[in-house]
């Protein structure tokens, strides 16, 4: 077990470093030239002998990888660089953005709970019946649909026509609902799915048989039983939803006018904003990577098939 | 094959009808879709306009009609490039040599680190909005899962008997993968590249809307929704147009891959 967590440890500081590498080199790539636009921002004529200070200044005249490992060691004390529009520390940016993606991603969580557990487990409960056909069509529908199309007619329907729910912002909880929904239902499909593959596999296990033929109710049998047995794979694919709902985020918080980390990075992208830009892939590539490997443990923990070494190929 | 799923002859059927649309476009438009028209703007539907017209006085329908080639056309050569990329590396991987195959699987996790809508995002963000980023930022990521796929397959297949009967009889490594283990993969890389198409839809329509894909004039899907938003009040459709489109096509390559996934599966065909 140790030696498993170990090696995915290694395996997400490999990942940390490529994503780095990534960063860094897009950074070199973008067009443009930073010293310029630093020295527009103090206007009046700008000289060569300028251009050369600022350069020497940014240690833009190093070769390339004494930059990389100049600017690693500075993103290792988070020194992220500078907001080239209002000059803040795009650490501190982050930071601020923070919280609100954070709400945004319990919102859409609790949600897709709302929508997906009882959709999957009456398809369970029902398989081949009504129930389940309509949370299989569901399912279908979900999937195909664009998310940011659902976010437009949520706000047409709730916000404009029946004037219900706050249109765009953040800060309530009314503000969070919308987002919340638009985000949770396009990623309940897959667990929908899930959840009713367990549910169905355990279901048709031996202790399941015995809990029946000693007479328990059999809405006991699913939520005690079954559900329980059925629940963890589904919160493993939480983890390795992250990634998922990192990106939903940017597309619901523009559209919602979230003030969270993805509607800062679109802000970020349309001004070419690139240290803002660079210290959110940084971010959300650390926290997607923690969280895989959060969810790589605690599966581990959860199980003890896992835990006493016998699912090393997992 | 067709009737014992209807999911399949569905998906397959929406799928022709939507092909047939994208090929034929430009016979189907009734107006120039690219046309702006002030004195005609958010016209209610006519014989001239079937659904109205738009902020500017484009005709929508003729719009739709040249946004499917325009949507479709991208989702697939993007991922006609994933598999082109993804299969053969996943041949090789299983196949050759054991340090090709580590090699290739390390690229794999190093390069599927960061879901492919990060990673457009910062091809987007560092080099400029525009399709062909995007397109590069799917392949980068989206060629993984074939690979691993192929991978897997090849892994369990190779040490079966008739491959190991083949490589007895003399054939040739080329041969071998030419005769036997494509067509172990043909199927089951049709059901990814079905679902593929349609969630290659739903994220360039997306980056559309963020205005990184298509840009404006472009009567892309998602695009047309991004330039529709400030009206979508007093015109609201503007964005139900398009986005029904969307979710028309997602739902056909979503059912055919489910009605192949039944259709081809070899444990309820055995």
């Amino acid at each position: 077990m140790l030696k498993h967590a170990a090696t995915r440890l290694l395996q997400l500081m490999l990942m940390l470093v490529v994503l780095s590498m990534i960063t860094f080199i897009l950074m070199k790539l973008a067009p443009g030239d930073p010293v310029r636009t630093i020295l527009k921002a103090d206007e009046g004529a700008v000289t060569e002998e300028d251009q050369r200070e600022v350069r020497e200044k940014l240690g833009l005249d190093m070769p390339l990888y004494q930059q990389y490992g100049v600017w690693l060691a500075g993103v290792a004390q988070l020194d992220l660089g500078k907001s080239y529009t209002t000059n803040r520390d795009v650490w501190h940016l982050l930071i601020e953005r923070l919280p609100a993606t954070v709400r945004l991603m319990a919102g859409s969580v609790l949600a897709l709970i709302i929508i997906a557990l009882p959709l999957g487990m009456l398809a369970a409960k029902f398989q081949n019946r009504l129930p389940d056909h309509i949370s299989r069509m569901f399912a279908l529908l979900g999937s195909s649909m664009p998310s940011f199309w659902l976010g437009l007619l949520l706000i047409y329907l709730f916000s404009y026509k029946l004037n219900w729910l706050p249109m765009m912002g953040g800060g309530t909880i009314a503000h969070l609902i919308l987002p919340s929904i638009t985000l949770g239902f396009v990623m309940a499909p897959e667990y929908i799915r899930l959840l009713r593959a367990g549910l169905l596999d355990t279901l048709s296990q031996e202790y399941i048989r015995a809990a029946r033929a000693r007479g328990i109710a059999e809405w006991r049998i699913l939520f005690r039983h079954a559900l329980q047995a059925a629940l963890l794979p589904v919160v493993s694919i939480m983890g390795m939803s992250m990634g998922a709902l990192m990106a939903g985020s940017v597309v619901t918080e523009s559209l919602f006018g979230w003030p969270g980390l993805g509607s800062m990075a679109m802000e970020a992208i349309t001004q070419r904003n690139y240290p803002v830009i660079q210290g959110y892939i940084l971010l959300t590539g650390l926290f997607i990577g923690l969280a895989n490997w959060m969810s790589d443990i605690g599966l581990g923990l959860l199980d003890p098939r896992i835990r006493h070494g016998k699912g090393q190929g997992l | 094959m067709m009737q014992r799923s209807p999911m399949l002859c569905a998906g397959a059927g929406i799928g022709a009808v939507v092909l047939l649309v994208a090929l034929f476009s430009p016979w189907l438009v009734l107006n120039d879709p690219l046309l702006i028209q002030m004195s005609e703007r958010l016209q209610s539907p006519s014989l001239t306009y079937p659904l109205g017209t738009d902020h500017l006085g484009r005709c929508i329908f003729s719009r739709l009609m040249a946004g499917t080639s325009a949507t479709l056309g991208l989702s697939l050569l993007a991922s006609f490039i994933v598999v082109a990329i993804g299969v053969p590396v996943g041949l090789i991987a299983g196949f050759a040599s054991r340090r090709a195959d580590a090699f290739l699987m390390r690229l794999a996790d190093g390069a599927g680190a960061l879901p492919e809508f990060l990673l457009a995002i910062a091809v987007a963000g560092f080099l400029g909005p525009g399709l062909t980023n995007v397109i590069i930022a799917i392949a980068a990521v989206k060629w993984i899962g074939y690979a691993r796929l192929v991978r897997g397959i090849v892994l369990t297949e190779r040490n079966k008997d008739y491959i190991l009967a083949s490589i007895v009889s003399g054939s040739g490594k080329w041969t071998i993968v030419r005769l036997h283990l494509l067509r172990q993969v043909y199927s089951p890389a049709a059901i990814m590249a079905a679902a593929d198409v349609g969630k290659t839809i739903l994220l360039i329509s997306a980056l559309s809307y963020l205005g990184l894909g298509a840009q404006p004039p472009s009567p892309e899907w998602g695009a047309m929704l991004s330039d529709g938003r400030p009206y979508f009040q007093t015109a609201p459709e503007l964005m139900v147009y398009p986005g029904l489109c969307i979710l028309i096509v997602v739902l056909a390559c979503n059912l055919l891959s489910d009605g192949l996934r039944d259709a081809l599966d070899i444990r309820s065909r055995s």
